[in-house]
């Protein structure tokens, strides 16, 4: 009655065992690190390290060790805090703007362990502090950006009420110009502007039409601008898994993100500044190569430069419509794969009802046409004028593929032709966080301190362990054995959180930590609920093994209901939450799960162990 | 060897006898505690404010403990201080008087109070610029919240009224609501600082709250299924059954947060502060609301609303 089976108590020392050695790799310290990693079209090699190594050395800057890891990342570990930051100064001079230099924390967890996916929990900011960047938004482009949007606007109502125009382009001082056909009424076009842009300043002049957007206009442009961006870059940095960031407005225009920990933070400046996206546009017939050679471009079209590289050393120039079909902008979701058919990696992608619509329109008119994708990237450059650092962007546009329109195509649809299986998962990436509404660039890069104070941080972990130890000596001294039997269990499932916080690549906070406080603290409630069973059963008169086994049966119910129940809120949390919320609800999910593990099973297994094999058992310490 | 009790077992009060009393009160908290958070709003910390940042050049290293104590008595309460890069220079974000973000003037004319009030002795601090910034949460968070709410709300209903009875699962969501609506109403009404950890406290508060409140129904189930009486003996008789239970784990729990709250700091006061009250409000309520609820109109529960159904009859069958 009292039996517990064998393959149980394996499986209790198998979760025991993988535990402890999953939650062993948050005692190793860590180093701080310089971290580079590649852009498109650039590699990190053996080369490169040399070159890195020597510029270090000729500069002074003491460092520990640099290593290519296996994902294919440069580390340079160094001893202090300062060389790290006089370390990232002299990487970055030294790797130009083909690679991405990051601050970083380098976990020093042997290989072995790493190797097994065992690694330390992420401390937060308030305990470790992070990477903290500041970014700014480009306000010309964003404006520039703006202004081509309303040209489009306008060539698109001049095309659809057929009134010929020579040019609709952005003009000097917040306007857009359209030059009229000869011939074309004026008085016609006044209010159809004025309808469609009634807060806009019109003035024309004999063939021409001038678009005013008012100051006003564009300071909330921007600040939308802004807005925006700030939700792109969280939905970014939740893609990327880091977790408890702070991303923050700063004045006017800039944005402040905190990334707590030890994280591929490389990666993360990379992502976040990224404006990689694609567009889908037509391609305009004749011959390229001429038009490029002399000039003459039909009025719709523009030459792009495509991947495959001519018999002149250049690249091959294709002519796209100016008029994109649709874009990153109108995308729902992306995934990348690789395309076994062209051999090439590639994204999937779901457009949303209005880019759907547009690609159905188009593919239908243009079946056996052919259709081109470009891929857009804006690349920040600095350098170096007269001394001074001199910041501007590069803006790299490549048709990546070209193909006959062979059907008529709706939201779902697939892009060839990418680089790399990464570049495809950044895309896919990119374009599933949404496009930023203005791009931006880095202006400051720093580590930052925790934000608690180092009092406040021993305070609270000694609180928590205060309160750790409040709730296994009360049941020590209340429920005696089975009081042991509880603590052994709490035990365990404090290491089991710990180990699986760990694998799950958790940050831990202080309030993170004080959840886990408040987990045990309700923990008990599932080792509560079986001993006052096991004392009313015998009460009731059972003997004692007959009580313990019937105990843990009948509890086992409530204890299931009690903490579906809980599960359930602190799934909520998890599922809407943000920052510490979601980690807050992630220890509770974790804690609920475990402890009803640890309640329900070890604790069992132990007192079987105990009192399971005594033939005359009197009396049970509970 | 005797047992330790806290509780006689054989204890029998009669907690049913003074439902009308006990709900009416819990009915007039909820009510102080939706006048207090339309009244009076909640205090709001940096977190959710925004406010202003600004970064500060010593001449060398200084204490970043000896410049967190020197603002908090010049009564830049609450200001964030942190390392910012490598040696002398440090970021410090506080809240603007007006508690809404401030215009640039401002930013300027605070960033320079906040550098004379951080300088140290010898080691005087120098303002490189402050800026207003942004709250941490965006304004998305109170719809969030409301997802949130509402996904506990249809998970609580489903289960419960999967695992007992949709009745037990309309008492249960209401003690819920009841505890956290109270929690909330604590900190509008003593006017103690919000932030986004109170706000992780009060929602945990929930997952105590349900927990507590279900094993006690869990008890009714039972005696619901097993015993002869009426159903306000039965009520009674499972809250005196598991009385026991329930001021053990609560006793347990609020001796973990006391600890926090004692000794956790400034950090982790208010989130301590906010599970104190729910233990204590959510223990309460399992015994003085959600019981009572299920006697009440609409929601009075009968045997055959728990009558078990031909399955659990054979698992009943088989029990010794």
């Amino acid at each position: 009655m009292l039996e517990y089976s064998r393959w149980k108590y394996l499986v209790i020392l198998l979760v025991l065992a993988l535990s402890v050695v999953y939650a062993v790799p948050n005692v190793f310290p860590q180093d701080p690190a310089v971290q580079v990693t590649a852009n498109r079209g650039s590699q990190v090699d053996a080369a490169m390290k040399t070159r890195v190594d020597a510029a270090l050395k000729k500069q002074g800057v003491p460092f520990a060790s640099s290593e290519i890891g296996k994902d294919g990342n440069l580390l340079v570990r160094t001893a202090t805090d300062d060389a790290q930051t006089r370390a990232a100064d002299v990487v970055r001079d030294e790797v130009g703007s083909g690679y991405v230099v990051a601050l970083n924390q380098a976990s020093t967890v042997p290989g072995w362990l790493r190797a097994i996916g065992a690694r330390p929990m992420f401390l937060g900011l308030d305990l470790r502090g992070g990477v903290h960047f500041l970014m700014q938004v480009d306000r010309e482009a964003a404006l520039a950006k703006r202004f081509e949007a309303t040209a489009e606007d306008m060539r698109v109502l001049l095309r659809d009420n057929r009134i010929r125009y020579n040019s609709v382009e952005p003009g000097a001082g917040n306007t857009v110009v359209a030059v009229l056909s000869p011939g074309q009424d004026l008085s016609k076009v006044r209010p159809l502007l004025a309808r469609d842009m009634p807060t806009y300043q019109i003035e024309a002049t004999a063939d021409r039409i001038s678009v005013r957007i008012p100051q006003a206009e564009l300071d909330k442009m921007l600040t939308d601008a802004v807005q925006q961006n700030i939700g792109t870059l969280s939905n970014r940095i939740n893609e990327l898994g880091v977790a408890e960031p702070i991303i923050q407005r700063q004045g006017a225009d800039r944005i402040a993100v905190q990334l707590p920990g030890v994280q591929d933070t490389a990666q993360a400046k990379r992502i976040l500044g990224a404006t990689a996206t694609l567009e889908y546009r037509g391609v305009v017939e004749g011959n390229a190569v001429e038009a490029r050679e002399s000039g003459n471009v039909p009025p719709e079209a523009r030459i792009y430069n495509s991947k495959t590289i001519g018999p002149d050393g250049k690249p091959l120039p294709v002519l796209l419509n100016k008029r994109i079909i649709t874009s990153g902008e109108q995308l729902q979701n992306a995934t990348s794969f690789f395309d076994s058919q062209s051999g090439t990696p590639a994204v999937s992608v779901r457009l949303n009802s209005a880019g759907g619509q547009r690609m159905y329109d188009y593919t239908k008119d243009h079946v056996g046409k052919s259709m081109a994708v470009v891929y857009i990237e804006r690349v920040p450059e600095v350098k170096l004028v007269d001394g001074k650092e001199v910041r501007t962007t590069r803006v790299n546009e490549q048709v990546i593929s070209v193909a006959t329109i062979q059907g008529v195509l709706n939201r779902d649809f697939q892009t060839t032709g990418l680089e790399s299986m990464k570049e495809g998962a950044d895309l896919a990436l990119l374009l599933r966080a949404g496009a930023l509404a203005a791009p931006m660039d880095f202006v400051d890069e720093r580590t930052i301190g925790p934000s608690l104070g180092k009092e406040n941080i021993e305070r609270g972990l000694t609180a928590v362990a205060f309160s750790f130890v409040f709730a296994l000596l009360f049941f020590l001294v209340y429920y005696r054995m089975f009081g042991l039997i509880t603590c052994i269990a709490l035990l365990i499932n404090l290491l089991m959180v710990f180990a699986l916080m760990s694998v799950l690549g958790a940050t831990m906070s202080l309030p993170g930590l004080a959840g886990i406080a408040l987990t045990v603290g309700m923990s008990v409630d599932a080792n509560v609920l079986i001993n006052e069973r096991i004392r009313e059963e015998l009460r009731l008169g059972l003997p004692p093994q007959k009580a313990i086994a019937e105990g843990y049966e009948r509890a086992s119910g409530t204890i299931l209901d009690a903490n579906v129940t809980a599960f359930l809120a602190g799934l909520a949390m998890f599922a809407f939450g943000s920052g510490p919320l979601k980690g807050f609800g992630m220890t509770t999910m974790l804690g609920i799960a475990t402890s009803a593990y640890t309640a329900v099973s070890v604790s069992r297994g132990i007192a079987t162990l105990i009192y399971g094999g005594r033939k005359k058992l009197k009396s049970v310490a509970i | 060897m005797k047992p330790f009790n806290v509780f006689p077992y054989d204890s029998n009060i009669d907690f049913m006898r003074m439902r009308w009393v006990s709900l009416s009160v819990a009915f007039l908290l909820m009510v102080v505690a939706l006048g207090a958070m339309g009244a009076r709003g909640f205090n709001f910390a940096l977190d959710f404010t925004g406010g202003i940042g600004v970064e500060l050049r010593y001449e060398k290293k200084p204490d970043v403990d000896k410049v967190r104590e020197q603002l908090a008595s010049a009564g830049f309460h609450g200001a964030q201080v942190q390392n910012f890069g490598s040696g002398d220079d440090l970021l410090v974000r506080l809240q603007a008087d007006g508690k809404q973000e401030a215009g640039a003037d401002k930013a300027s004319s605070i960033g320079d109070a906040v550098a004379k009030a951080a300088s140290l002795a010898g080691n005087p601090a120098e303002k490189r610029s402050s800026a207003v910034i942004s709250a941490q949460v965006g304004k998305d968070l109170a719809i969030d919240g409301i997802y949130a709410v509402l996904f506990v709300l249809v998970g609580f209903l489903g289960y419960i009224s999967l695992r007992f009875e949709k009745k037990f699962a309309v008492a249960a969501i209401i003690t819920t609501l009841h505890d956290v609506l109270i929690c909330v109403g604590w900190f509008a009404l003593s006017g103690h600082e919000f932030d986004l950890n109170v706000l992780a406290g009060i929602l945990s508060v929930m997952g105590f709250s349900i927990n507590d409140t279900i094993v006690v129904f869990d008890r009714v189930r039972e005696n619901f299924r097993g015993m002869r009486a009426d159903p306000v003996t039965i009520l009674n008789k499972s809250v005196n059954q598991t009385l026991s239970r329930t001021v053990i784990t609560s006793f347990v729990a609020f001796l973990s947060m006391l600890s926090l709250y004692i000794y956790g700091g400034d950090s982790l006061r208010g989130m301590a502060e906010a599970m104190i009250i729910g233990i204590i409000i959510g223990t309460v309520s399992s015994i003085f609301v959600a019981c009572p609820l299920l006697t009440m109109g609409m929601l009075k529960v009968s045997k055959q609303d728990l009558l078990p159904k031909s399955r659990d009859e054979e698992a009943l069958a088989r029990r010794p």
